[in-house]
This record gives structure tokens, sequence and C-alpha cells, in this order.
């Protein structure tokens, strides 16, 4: 399988196959992403970091990915500070990164942004978040975390919980799941439901989502609990926001309920979705989902800069 | 009932089998009547074979493909006949290429193709009757594509 060149835009552009190649790489890279080991495969090599919007986390795994490749990163986390300022158009600042790195990654604020940008570099971008739209890495990361600690994606018990309804990552990590036959249970508040568009997609893919507002019940032989944040403003109004927030809090009261083997996943940053008594439990996955980052990040660049292990 | 006849053209283009009730839909896509003065005839709720539908004829205008792709979007059971001394000269269904190319905006506000960049809206064909078209961009379907169309 050859990856070299290929661009990292929305996990719809890979089939499964290539996903799990993608997914074994990143296996291998565990160690080095630990700093256990040392390699230099991206050395002279140079990274283009352009963050038009700030997350510290997802550029902070993205730049560790590199480094512990032995390349090198350039680029911006601010765009207070860059020329997209001065009202130059991302399709410039694209020529001219291409221009100056061996690969990019892009995180910005307009959908679709990486998609454009794509068709202004001849190297490869990766996209780190485009608006409210696509963000493969997470989607990556997240079905690694379920592999590695469930050893298979298929017939695992998912609860997708939060909002479900504008947050397209986890659109996204619901198609992915169901390419690899998971069995989906989507828990929201009536108000921030799955679209219907994204549980057809499902059904084409085999799955049938069971939707539900109980919690305390689905989770009782649920296998993954992944927990979204649900986003203030969404909502009207502060008590409405506080009401659904309140509506699904993850405690340990919550989790007595739950199956042992049940992990708990978040893509972070958390606000009050999850209690940090949560944190000191063998169900607690988030920490180790965001390290996690730094090793598929780390198989991506080196899978589409062309170089191998 | 009778059919409802058109007059016969000497020559330009007879768009049939619009699907009842978008002609004038059809007609805002020609830019008719704000851009040309030719003589516009339309039918609408005229009964045929296969139910109602909508018939324009323009007068001394022969129409071209993009406008053709255009129509695809609205009607895309249209056939479009040119005439050409009372005959019908050349004849063609309407059909949706796979891929659109800055026919019509994206209705997403946030999406990147919306903002001062050069590149023209993108839309990847998903179903072409009914047309259902998405933003290779954003990926977005647009909510009402005649209102849309530039
Ligand atoms: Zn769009």
């Amino acid at each position: 399988m050859n990856f070299r060149g290929r661009d990292i835009i929305s996990i719809k552009d890979f089939s499964k196959e290539e996903i799990n190649y993608i997914l074994n790489y990143s296996k291998k890279m565990v160690s080095y992403a630990k700093g256990e080991g040392h390699i230099e495969k991206l050395k002279g090599k140079v990274l283009s970091s352009l963050f038009f919007e700030p997350s510290t986390r997802t550029r902070l795994s993205f730049e560790s990915a590199m480094n512990r490749l032995g390349g090198r990163v350039i680029g911006f986390a601010d765009p207070t500070a860059t020329s997209q300022k001065k009202g130059e158009s991302l399709s410039d600042t694209i020529r001219m990164a291409d221009a100056y790195s061996d690969a990019i990654v892009i995180r910005h604020p307009q959908e679709g942004a990486a998609r454009l940008a794509a068709e202004f570099a001849d190297i490869p971008i990766l996209n780190a978040g485009d608006g409210a739209g696509r963000h493969p890495t997470q989607c990556l990361l997240d079905l690694f975390t379920i592999i590695t600690e469930k050893k298979k994606i298929e017939k695992q018990k998912v609860i997708l919980l939060g909002d479900l309804k504008y947050g397209r990552t986890v659109h996204s990590l619901a198609y992915a799941l169901s390419l690899y036959g998971a069995e989906l249970i989507f828990v929201s508040p009536e108000t921030l439901k799955m679209p219907k568009e994204v549980v057809n997609e499902c059904k084409e893919l085999g799955t049938e989502p069971h939707s539900t507002s109980n919690l305390e019940k689905a989770i009782k032989d649920a296998d993954v609990l992944y927990a979204t944040r649900i986003q203030k403003e969404r909502f009207p109004d502060a008590e409405e926001y506080n009401r659904v927030v309140g509506t699904y809090k993850i405690d340990n009261h919550l989790l007595k309920n739950a199956n042992d083997k049940l992990i708990v996943m978040h893509p972070l940053p958390r606000v009050t979705e999850i209690d940090p008594e949560v944190d000191r439990t063998h169900h607690a996955l988030y920490f180790k989902q965001a390290f996690n980052g730094v090793p598929v990040r780390m198989a991506l660049l080196s899978l589409v800069t062309g170089e191998k292990i | 009932m009778k059919e409802l006849k058109i007059p016969l053209i000497k020559s330009g283009t007879v768009i049939d089998h619009i699907a009842a009730g978008n002609a004038v839909k059809v007609l805002r896509i020609l830019g008719i009547p704000k851009t040309h003065s030719s003589t516009v005839s339309v039918a609408m709720n005229v009964r045929s074979r296969l139910g109602k539908k909508d018939i324009v004829k323009v007068e001394n205008r022969e129409i071209d493909p993009y406008e053709v792709d255009k129509i695809a979007l609205i009607a895309p059971k249209a056939t479009i006949n040119i005439i050409r001394n009372y005959e019908v000269s050349e004849k063609h269904k309407v059909e949706l290429p796979d891929e659109i190319v800055g026919i019509t905006h994206c209705s997403n506000p946030t999406c990147v193709s919306n903002y001062n960049e050069p590149v023209e809206s993108r839309f990847i064909v998903l179903s072409k009757d009914p047309p259902r078209i998405k933003c290779y961009y954003c990926e977005r379907e647009p909510e009402d594509i005649a209102e849309r169309i530039i």
C-alpha cells in the first residue's frame, strides 16, 4: 500500500483496508512516541503547521509526532500573527508553505479549507480540523484507541454521547465505526439527536444504530462510552444548557452500573461531562486516547512523506 | 380537455418535459425576461402520457450546453429541441454531469468556497433524478438549488 503524497482530508477518502494499514503502522510508532526508542526517519524534513484557529492539543500532538521522527516544524499557532490577518488568501498561504516544506498540517475555521488547500499544494495536506467539518486524524486515533484496548472494533457496543447533532467529528466516527461493524448506541438530549443522514449512512454500512436518552440503562452492557462536549453556544439560553449538560454527567456513581471492562473516551478538552473522580478509575481512557494522537500522527506523517521504517 | 397548443416557432428552442410547476424556475435560469428580449411562450400543466408537464418555447435563441446543465438541476427529465426553419434540427435530453462547476453557490455560509479564494464553487452530483448535489469542499447539500443558481 502506498500513501506517498496522499492528502489526509476526510476519513471517507480511505477504504477499510487503508485504515487498517494506518492503524497497524501506528502500533509500530507507540514506543517511539513514548520516547523509548529513537528514530530519525524524517530527519531533514520540514512540516508546516498552519493553525488558523487555536487548538493546542492537536497542534502539540502533531509537533511532537514530527519531532519524534527527527523532523522539524515551522508555522504558526495563532492566526492573529499571520498575513491572513492582513487579508492574504488561504490559497496564497498554502502556496508559500508548499514551497517551504514537505507536508502541511492545517487547522482552519472554514469548512472545506483542507480540501481547498490540497488544490494549491503539491505536497501532502493533513487536515487537523476544518470548522465544524472533518477531523480525520481524531477519527483515526479514536479507532486506534478502541482497537488497542479491545483488540477489535467489530461487535463492540459503543455509546456515542452528547451533542450528536452539531458535532461533525462524531458523525465521522459513527461512519468509521459502522465500517468496522461496531454496534452503535446514540445517547443525546432530544434536541441534539444524531441527524437522519448520518443514521442512514450507518445503515447503508450494515449497522443498525439504537437511539435512547437513557444513559444509565445503555451503559450496563456497553464496551465503550464515547462522550463529547456539549457546546454552550448551541443553546439559546444558559438555563437550557445547564439542564442538558447536567443530564449526562459521567461520575463514579453512574459507572457503578457499568460493565467492568467499559472504557470511557473523550476527545478533550472536557468541561463538565466527566467528573475528575473518574480519572482515577480503570475506566478512564481519555488521557491515553490523547497520547495515541502522537503515534497515529507519526504514522501518517511517515506514510504521506513516503518514508518507511 | 384538449392539449394546450403553443404556436410553432420558426427558430429557437423548445424545452419540453419540464416537471409541472417548474417552468418559472427554468425561465429564471435562462435569465428570462431580464437579460433577453426573445418572445417566450410558456405552457403549464400540459397533460401528456407521463402526467402533467410544463413546456417553454424561446424564439430566436438556441440555448447553449452550459445552460442545459443548469436546467438539469431543476428539470432532470427535460428535453431540449433546437428549432431551425420550423423543424426540430437537434434534440437532446438534459443530463447532469458527474460534477458541476460554477453554476450554483454553496448554501453553507462557513464554506471556504464562499470566501475570497481563487476557486469556483464545485459540486459532486449524488443523484441525477431527483437532482441531489454535494459541495466538493464542505460536503454539505445545498438547501434550495434553484434559489442559488448563478
Ligand atoms: Zn460548501
